[in-house]
């Protein structure tokens, strides 16, 4: 029988030497460990009495083997005492703050009792320590008390004077048992727990067998735990400590290797004491005693308390498979093979269960487990009589198949969608396939990522993980409401091409597209037989859907004046979805991006499934017209005519004539400071703000000129394709491709370290034009000068050291702050409460009460919102 | 110079503060369904409470504005 206990409480607090004895079962004397036939040694460190490592034998002391002995206390007595320097700090207390020769505390009566009023006792002990100290002459019976100095790492002395007497831990420990109980306890101790004395070990407790095991090489050669060599140094020095005492050598040698006592114990506590060094394997790797086994990462705590390997995972390397549901993961047949998920048998299901145990190959029960909880293995051998004996409630283990559950998580896991759950596909291969794009959420790519996968087993598990951390239900983040699981990168540029104007497919291919994503019905063709790109993506979307928005083209349209009235716009700037029909207008990042029009109004609409459901589809669908159409950038395209670069190649000059001017008037003094600034300061300004003014003419010259190309033909400006349709790059990517480079920056200034008053020995000193400081006016397809490159990894390399730093130390804060905030939740009231206390936090959650879910970053999607309730209202009639 | 003395209350980025009367903050604790020791605290030694000569215990309310939502309200203990 298991008789249950209830942990009432625990308390930490110092062993008493009688303890320490108490709980020993033997006393160690000798430091060997075995001796020459391999049997431990009779009062050694492998005493068979402390417990036993050696599978078979029995423990002394319990008569149990080793699996069930917990391992017993020896002791070492210590010929001479030394301080536990892991409580050093009270032990200088306890010297500052008592009297040598009466043992009390040096306060009268009075203040003592002030004290103890006016401070709770954790704070008592700083107060009289820090006051303590000063005071010379002991109120109570009036001795002059010496300074007491103590030297870092253990060692204390008394200063009379000119001269400095060392203080033994014997005398200290004589000091310490004059204390009285009463002023243990003003100093904040309870003195039936804790005696001040106690910090001054005169008796080492050993630890079990148990906790420092030996090893045994390859070679049959026993190797020890590090805690027993340290164990064995104490034992060995305290021996001849002993001897040279009995055998009355002089008082330097015995004093000497008292010295070297307490560097022994100390450095079995911590061998990372700061100013002891640390003790060494022969090998010459430093020792990992007990401090060492609980601390920091790799510590008893974090690594094996805190964080626990699990069953019933995996991980590998991750790869993409535009052909599963982003719901979905692909598993390895390998991996699901080896993991089982148990299926409870029940009168309904117990034909389909034994179809898996009379199998032999993949899809096959391994085990299964009777009511009574044991467990049988299935064998070809044992099959018939296990089919024989099954019924319901019994449990059968069988292998991971599709539509199994499984949690699927990226590290670092910084939000909750970090971690979220998907159907199980088992496929061929030995990777972990994931749909591209339900990426985002786990911040993941396919450079040799990892991933980790967890297979569900319980039955309320499954049911928790498919109706709450399925994909679908997480596509919205909960920070801004934006929908993380859809289009980007290269499934925009497909969309984008695929429904822009010009875009008209033979009826072979507009079959080959819809066929992929399950849909054997053509869209009527044309007047000249052909398919345009619009009315293949309208068939994904709703019937009844309606919604009209502007795209990403129409900033630049405007730009360039190319329209007045959206509405009429003919130039793709507007969409314009009828009856689930997309009449204009191009599909681009505002339609099915992060914060796209037509997907939030498919989820908020029609719900998470056919949400799942289109972002499935329009995956497959940009990926095949992305292949089928072509997409390249190519050098051509970055030209630019003659004409333009003439007028780009002014502007800069002017931009460049501009700042030396400037340079000029600062030289002659007669540079106007801008308020607040230095005539240094102000001339960096003024040097950058005409050479950034350059480059903006600059960029709209080229913005217009390829946004003119790219309505010729998309075909010729496909750089700027991935621009306007939001898939990658920015319109400075293209001006440093095109135009010219322009200024360099290190920190947010032109670079200017390096040679003095100068950055590279090109220059003369002093040298502060626009050229010696980082000015670039070649473009890359031009190619850059040796100096330009030189200039501009100055900055790049400045960026990605920062990157580093500032995503530690960034992340670090992160964690903390959301580990502060894990148990902060809405009250339905729409308080902010901690869930521990019910205590408040905030009377409305972020000042509006808004659920940052169901708004889109920030705002309500009002339009949406009015679709859907025309939607309710359309059903309910 | 000779200087009218100003209240830091009067100051536009220091929200508007009030001590609440007895029955107005039993109307708060029972309205939010809290204590008193659950409330968003304050310290005595702050420059708002100062100004307003308020005691430990009294509770203050806020009117603060708020990019998103104009105004909200808030009510703080003094400790």
């Amino acid at each position: 029988m298991v008789r249950k206990k209830t942990i009432g409480a625990i308390e930490f607090g110092i062993l008493s030497p009688d303890m320490i004895r108490k709980m020993s079962t033997v006393e160690v004397t000798v430091p060997e460990t075995y001796d020459a036939d391999g049997f431990p040694v009779e009062g050694g460190l492998m005493d068979p009495r402390m417990g036993v490592v050696d599978p078979g034998l029995r423990c002394k002391t319990c008569g149990q083997k080793m699996n069930k002995c917990p391992g017993h206390f020896g002791r070492i007595e210590l010929v001479r005492p030394v301080i536990h320097t892991e409580y050093i700090k009270y032990v200088e207390g306890f010297l500052q703050a008592t009297c040598a020769k009466c043992g009390r505390l040096v306060f009268s009566d009075e203040t003592i009792e002030k004290v103890k009023k006016k401070y709770p006792p954790k704070m008592r002990f700083k107060y009289f320590v820090k006051k303590g100290a000063e005071v010379r002459k002991c109120p109570h019976c009036g001795y002059e008390r010496p300074k007491i100095k103590f030297e870092k790492p253990y060692n204390f002395f008394e200063i009379t004077g000119e001269e400095e007497k060392k203080i033994w831990p014997t005398e200290i420990r004589e000091r310490f048992e004059r204390i009285p109980d009463k002023d243990v306890e003003a100093m904040g101790f309870n003195p039936n727990k804790f005696r001040p004395e106690w910090l001054i070990l005169t008796v080492l407790p050993v630890p079990p067998v148990t906790i420092r095991p030996s090893i045994i090489l390859e070679t049959g050669e026993r190797a020890e735990d590090d805690l027993t060599h340290k164990l064995a140094d104490i034992v060995y020095t305290n021996q001849r400590l002993k001897e040279n005492i009995d055998a009355g050598a002089p008082q330097l040698i015995i004093e000497d290797l008292w010295d070297l006592l307490q560097y022994h114990v100390t450095t079995f506590f911590n061998n990372e004491a700061p100013g002891v060094p640390p003790s060494r394997h022969r090998s010459g790797r430093p020792l990992k005693t007990l401090v060492q086994r609980l601390k920091g990462k790799e510590g008893r705590f974090r690594y094996n308390l805190s964080g626990k390997r699990v069953n019933f995972a995996g991980r590998t390397v991750i790869s993409p498979d535009i052909k599963i549901s982003v719901g979905e993961v692909g598993v390895p047949q390998i991996m699901a093979e080896e993991i089982t998920v148990p299926v409870h048998v029940t009168e309904w299901n117990i034909d389909e269960v034994k179809e898996y145990i009379k199998r032999d190959e993949y899809p096959r029960a391994l085990y299964i487990i009777r009511p009574n909880g044991t467990r049988k293995r299935i064998t070809p051998d044992n099959r018939e009589d296990i089919l024989e004996e099954l019924a319901p409630g019994y449990i059968v283990e069988r292998q991971v198949v599709d539509g199994d559950i499984a949690l699927f998580n990226r590290q670092p896991s910084l939000h909750r969608v970090s971690l979220m759950a998907h159907r199980v596909r088992v496929l061929p291969g030995r990777t972990l396939r994931i749909n591209p794009l339900a990426n985002k959420p786990y911040n993941a790519d396919f450079d040799g990522d990892e991933m980790n996968i967890h297979f569900v087993q319980t039955k309320d598990a499954q049911t928790e993980s498919r109706e709450l951390v399925a994909v679908k239900y997480n596509m919205i983040s909960p920070r801004h409401g934006r929908i993380l699981v859809t289009a980007d990168e290269d499934a925009l540029t497909g969309m984008f091409l695929l429904t822009w104007k010009d875009t008209k497919l033979t009826k072979e291919q507009a079959a080959e597209l819809l066929y992929a994503i399950g849909i054997t019905e053509l869209p009527e063709p044309d007047e000249d037989g052909l398919i345009s790109g619009k009315k293949i993506f309208s068939m994904l979307l709703p019937k009844d859907m309606n919604i009209e928005f502007p795209t990403k083209l129409c900033e630049y349209a405007k730009k360039f004046g190319y329209c007045e009235d959206c509405r009429n716009c003919d130039l793709e700037t507007y969409v314009v979805i009828k009856d689930g029909e997309l009449l204009k207008g191009v599909i681009d990042e505002e339609a099915i991006g992060t914060k796209g029009k037509i997907i939030h109004y498919i989820y908020r609409v029609y719900g998470p499934e056919e949400a799942e459901r289109f972002v499935n589809r329009i995956g497959i669908l940009s990926t095949m017209a992305i292949k089928m159409l072509g997409f390249t950038i190519s050098y051509e395209e970055l030209k630019i005519d003659e004409e333009t670069k003439k007028k780009i190649e002014q502007i800069i000059e002017e931009g460049e004539k501009k700042a030396l001017e400037y340079i000029e008037l600062y030289k002659k003094g007669k540079l106007e400071p801008i308020p607040g600034f230095s005539e240094e300061e102000s001339l960096e300004l003024y040097i950058i703000q005409s050479l950034e003014e350059a480059r903006k003419k600059v960029t709209a010259i080229v913005v217009k000129e390829k946004f003119e190309d790219f309505l010729k033909n998309p075909a010729t400006a496909q750089g700027f394709v991935m621009i306007i349709s939001g898939a990658r790059g920015k319109v400075s990517n293209i001006i440093n491709l095109v135009a010219f480079q322009g200024q360099a920056y290190v920190r947010e200034k032109r670079p200017h370290r390096g040679f003095m008053g100068r950055v590279t020995a090109h220059f003369k000193p002093g040298d502060i034009s626009p050229r010696a400081r980082g000015f670039v006016k070649r473009s890359l397809r031009e190619g850059l000068g040796m100096l330009d490159i030189f200039f501009w990894g100055m900055g790049g390399r400045i960026g990605e050291v920062d990157k580093g730093v500032s995503t530690q130390i960034s992340g670090y804060y992160y964690r903390r702050l959301s580990n502060a905030l894990m148990d902060v939740i809405v009250f339905p009231d729409g308080t902010l409460r901690e869930v521990t206390n019910d205590a408040l936090i905030a009377y409305r959650f972020g000042d509006d009460g808004m659920n940052p879910m169901a708004a889109l970053d920030g705002k309500l999607p009002l339009d949406i919102l009015y679709a859907k309730m025309k939607k309710l209202k359309g059903e309910k009639k | 110079m000779a200087s009218k003395k100003r209240s830091i209350l009067d100051h536009v980025f220091v929200p508007k503060a009030r001590i609440l009367s007895k029955e107005e903050v039993e109307e708060v604790l029972r309205k939010y369904r809290v204590s008193k020791e659950n409330l968003p605290k304050i310290l005595e030694t702050d420059p708002v409470v100062v100004e307003l000569g308020a005691k430990k215990g009294d509770v203050i309310e806020f009117i603060r504005n708020s990019p998103v939502a104009g105004k909200s309200i808030y009510y703080r203990v003094v400790i």
